[in-house]
């Protein structure tokens, strides 16, 4: 394991200490006091797990392809911008443009997120990318979805919508698992609700217990109430738009 | 809204097809080249029967019928004669009240816009000052794309003298013209693999638009610039990290400020391949990046590419040309772009809808020139290089560009009439009897890369040699030295204040 302490560097220096390193082989990287430092974990490969202490910056994990990143804090703007695979776990907040664009890996947030999370996800063979949110949602989460699954818990939510307006707007692919419900008047027009299946509660349980096992919480608790599914009406909902 | 059922139409067909009888042989090989179905043969009559309606004057049959008895004219079906409603605007307003559609259309703007390149003319050298013979003096036409150096420093203890400054990459252009941003999804596998040939051969450039690069196609990596646009179809490392360059794809000439939306019906197996996208589905791309809302934001991408490609490639930002252009590409150049094409509005698209197409944006002269003067003003020209299109047709338009103010141009739908294409529009449909918009593997097969790649390197090879008798003319002996010497070049029949915006003179001054 390799220690980096962040203190006053910059991004793109710090980001070519750990490429360095990643090049090098090293497998386990702890970074210190980290402060805004941006774009930590871009496009890296391989088996590296980094952990880091203090807050990084935006667009942590973007274009990442197989890294772990433990965040041991909150978390930014845009983490796993494009990411093809990977893991990213925050254990705090973390802010807007989560997982943008996202085809592939798992991002777990204890906390609350902002908005547009998940936009444009999109899914492929097996490449299938999963967002795990433990608290609540803003504005326009899962728009444009494609592809991939998302999970919103609302643990610790007040009484507060769980999600902002327009969930799934323009959604035209994958699938979200919503704990509790949703009033219609927050929902996008290209979304339906649905009950879970059996597949699906296989699916959910998996990422709930990947949830709990990083963050330390009580399984039972978080299935106990009850969820819904969220899925596109159509895959192609602007297929009657045009005239030639 | 209610989604209105099929109605019969009361549009009139666009064309008529007349096949001659007598010259006719009944070879049946039109019915089988036209990709829109408008040709069968009857048995009942032991003729071709054309449906009119369904041609769109893309001329394969014309073209490849080996007894020439085809011809396809405008049908001049009289409409009462009315200066105001004209025919293309009945004929509009009928489609929509039978579908409540959209009208979609395709490649550039087509209506009668001024194209400024036709009233700017060019110098040349008389008596004072002696011109150049391009066919036996030097005459270079490499130019370099990317942000040069504010100064050079040199180690002055060095002997040879060695640069201290660090250099930016740069992309290295043979001929200062590129290929535009054209998708693979968009443009068939055929028009990828010429282009990307061409390129090769030609010491310049192809643009992968928004698709991805196909796996085949990793190869030629080192003519290729990979885009990234708003819905990130096949972008991943190994896609930043195998163009030569990469650009952010904000707008494009033809749909300013809109998103792109490949229809699922373009969305082949190897489409869904390299686009990463399952097949049939439509690829929408949001109308913003969402992760980019302003010129920070804009600076946050650049610099997250060029952290995935450790600076070791220059990123460059596709922008429309649209009302403040000079203003966004100081934007621009101040977060960090080594390079921006700016798209004018008469640029080619794949798919878009009309109201768009032909009436967002501005002409691509002035776009060039606002952007060049205000970058010049600012003192930040030299921090990017301006690559310029939308309407490049020949090798004049590239010189009066490049005299304007661009490092370069990019083509697109040059390049595809190279291939073959006759600008019938109909992109959108899938249907491109010349394998060139099509995903149909019966209509792609009709394209050879080989020839392709031979009929894109002579026209380059042509455009070269004409820039190089232009500049011989100018009695310049270099296309870099030509960059923004608008003093060659003068204006005829544009109002004071248009000559004003493309700082020029009027002719006979």
């Amino acid at each position: 394991m390799t220690k980096i302490d962040a203190t006053d560097m910059l991004y793109r220096d710090l980001n070519n200490r750990i490429h360095t390193l990643a090049d090098r082989g090293e497998k386990h990287i702890e970074l210190r006091n980290v402060c805004g430092q941006k774009f930590i974990g871009d496009a890296l490969k391989g088996d590296v797990k980094i952990d880091i202490y203090g807050i990084p910056g935006n667009d942590l994990a973007a274009f990442m392809d197989g890294p772990e990143i433990e965040v041991h804090s909150n978390g930014q703007d845009g983490i796993g911008n494009t990411m093809n695979a990977g893991k990213v776990i925050v254990h705090g907040h973390a802010g807007d443009v989560i997982g943008y664009a996202m085809r592939g890996g798992k991002i777990f947030v204890r906390g609350d997120v902002g908005y547009r999370v998940g936009i444009h996800m999109k899914s492929y063979k097996d490449n299938v990318p999963y967002i795990v949110i433990g608290g609540c949602a803003s504005n326009f989460f899962g728009e444009y979805m494609a592809g991939g699954v998302m999970v919103l818990l609302g643990i610790n939510g007040d009484d507060s919508p769980i999600a902002g307006d327009y969930v799934g707007s323009g959604m035209h692919g994958g699938v979200m698992y919503i704990r509790g419900d949703i009033e219609d008047r927050y929902l996008g027009r290209e979304v339906k609700k649905l009950e879970l299946d059996a597949e699906d509660h296989r699916r959910l349980s998996e990422l709930v217990r990947e949830y709990c096992a990083h963050f330390g919480c009580d399984y039972d608790e978080i299935m106990a109430k009850k969820f819904i599914k969220l899925a596109p009406k159509s895959h192609r909902p602007y297929g009657n738009l045009y005239a030639h | 809204m209610s989604t209105p059922g099929v109605m019969a139409t009361q549009v009139p067909p666009e064309f008529t097809v007349e096949i001659n009888e007598r010259k006719c042989v009944r070879c049946k090989r039109c019915t089988t080249e036209c990709g829109f179905e408008a040709l069968t043969y009857s048995r009942e009559y032991d003729a071709i029967v054309a449906d009119d309606a369904k041609c769109v004057a893309c001329h394969r049959c014309v073209t490849m019928c080996p007894k020439h008895a085809i011809r396809v004219t405008d049908n001049s079906l009289a409409y009462k004669a009315n200066a105001n409603f004209s025919d293309i605007h009945r004929k509009n307003i009928l489609k929509q009240a039978e579908t409540g559609g959209i009208l979609l259309t395709a490649m550039g703007c087509d209506r009668d816009y001024p194209v400024l390149w036709d009233h700017i003319l060019i110098d040349a050298c008389q008596v004072t000052n002696p011109s150049i013979d391009p066919l036996r003096e030097p005459m270079e036409l490499r130019t370099y794309i990317g942000r040069k150096p504010d100064c050079l420093e040199f180690d002055p203890d060095s002997d040879p003298l060695k640069l201290k400054t660090e250099l930016a990459p740069n992309l290295k252009l043979d001929v200062p013209v590129v290929f535009g941003g054209m998708s693979y999804g968009s443009v068939s596998y055929p028009v990828h693999k010429s282009l990307m040939l061409a390129a090769e051969r030609c010491g310049t450039f192809m643009n992968t638009g928004e698709g991805g690069l196909h796996r085949d196609f990793y190869r030629h990596k080192d003519h290729v610039i990979v885009q990234c646009a708003s819905g990130r179809f096949g972008v991943h490392e190994e896609y930043l990290n195998a163009g030569a360059a990469i650009e952010i794809k904000i707008g494009q000439g033809a749909k300013p400020g809109i998103g792109g939306h490949l229809p699922g019906e373009k969305v082949s197996e190897d489409v869904s391949k390299t686009r990463m996208i399952p097949a049939g589905t439509d690829a929408l791309s949001p109308a913003p990046h969402h992760d980019i809302y302003s010129i920070e934001d804009l600076s946050q991408l650049i610099y997250a590419l060029k952290e995935a490609t450790r600076y070791r490639k220059p990123v460059g930002v596709k922008v429309a040309a649209v009302h403040n252009i000079a203003a966004i590409c100081s934007g621009i150049v101040r977060a960090g772009a080594d390079y921006i094409s700016i798209d004018g509005f008469r640029g080619g698209t794949g798919a878009a809808p009309r109201v768009i197409r032909d009436n967002v944006g501005i002409p691509i002269e002035l776009a060039l020139a606002a952007v060049d003067d205000r970058l010049r003003q600012e003192g930040i020209r030299n921090q990017t290089s301006l690559i310029c299109g939308g309407g490049i047709r020949q090798s004049s338009d590239v010189i009066k560009a490049i005299a304007l103010g661009a490092d370069a141009v990019m083509i697109g739908t040059s390049a595809l009439v190279a291939l073959g294409c006759r600008v019938c529009q109909k992109c959108n449909t899938g249907k491109c009897s010349w394998g060139i918009a099509t995903q149909n593997p019966r209509l792609t097969a009709r394209l050879d890369p080989e020839e392709g790649a031979q009929r894109l390197t002579n026209l380059l090879n042509a455009w070269s040699h004409e820039t190089q008798e232009v500049l011989g003319a100018l009695g310049v002996n270099a296309i870099e030295s030509l960059r923004g010497s608008r003093e060659r070049l003068r204006g005829v029949g544009l109002d004071e204040k248009t000559l004003e915006i493309l700082g020029i003179k009027p002719a006979g001054r």
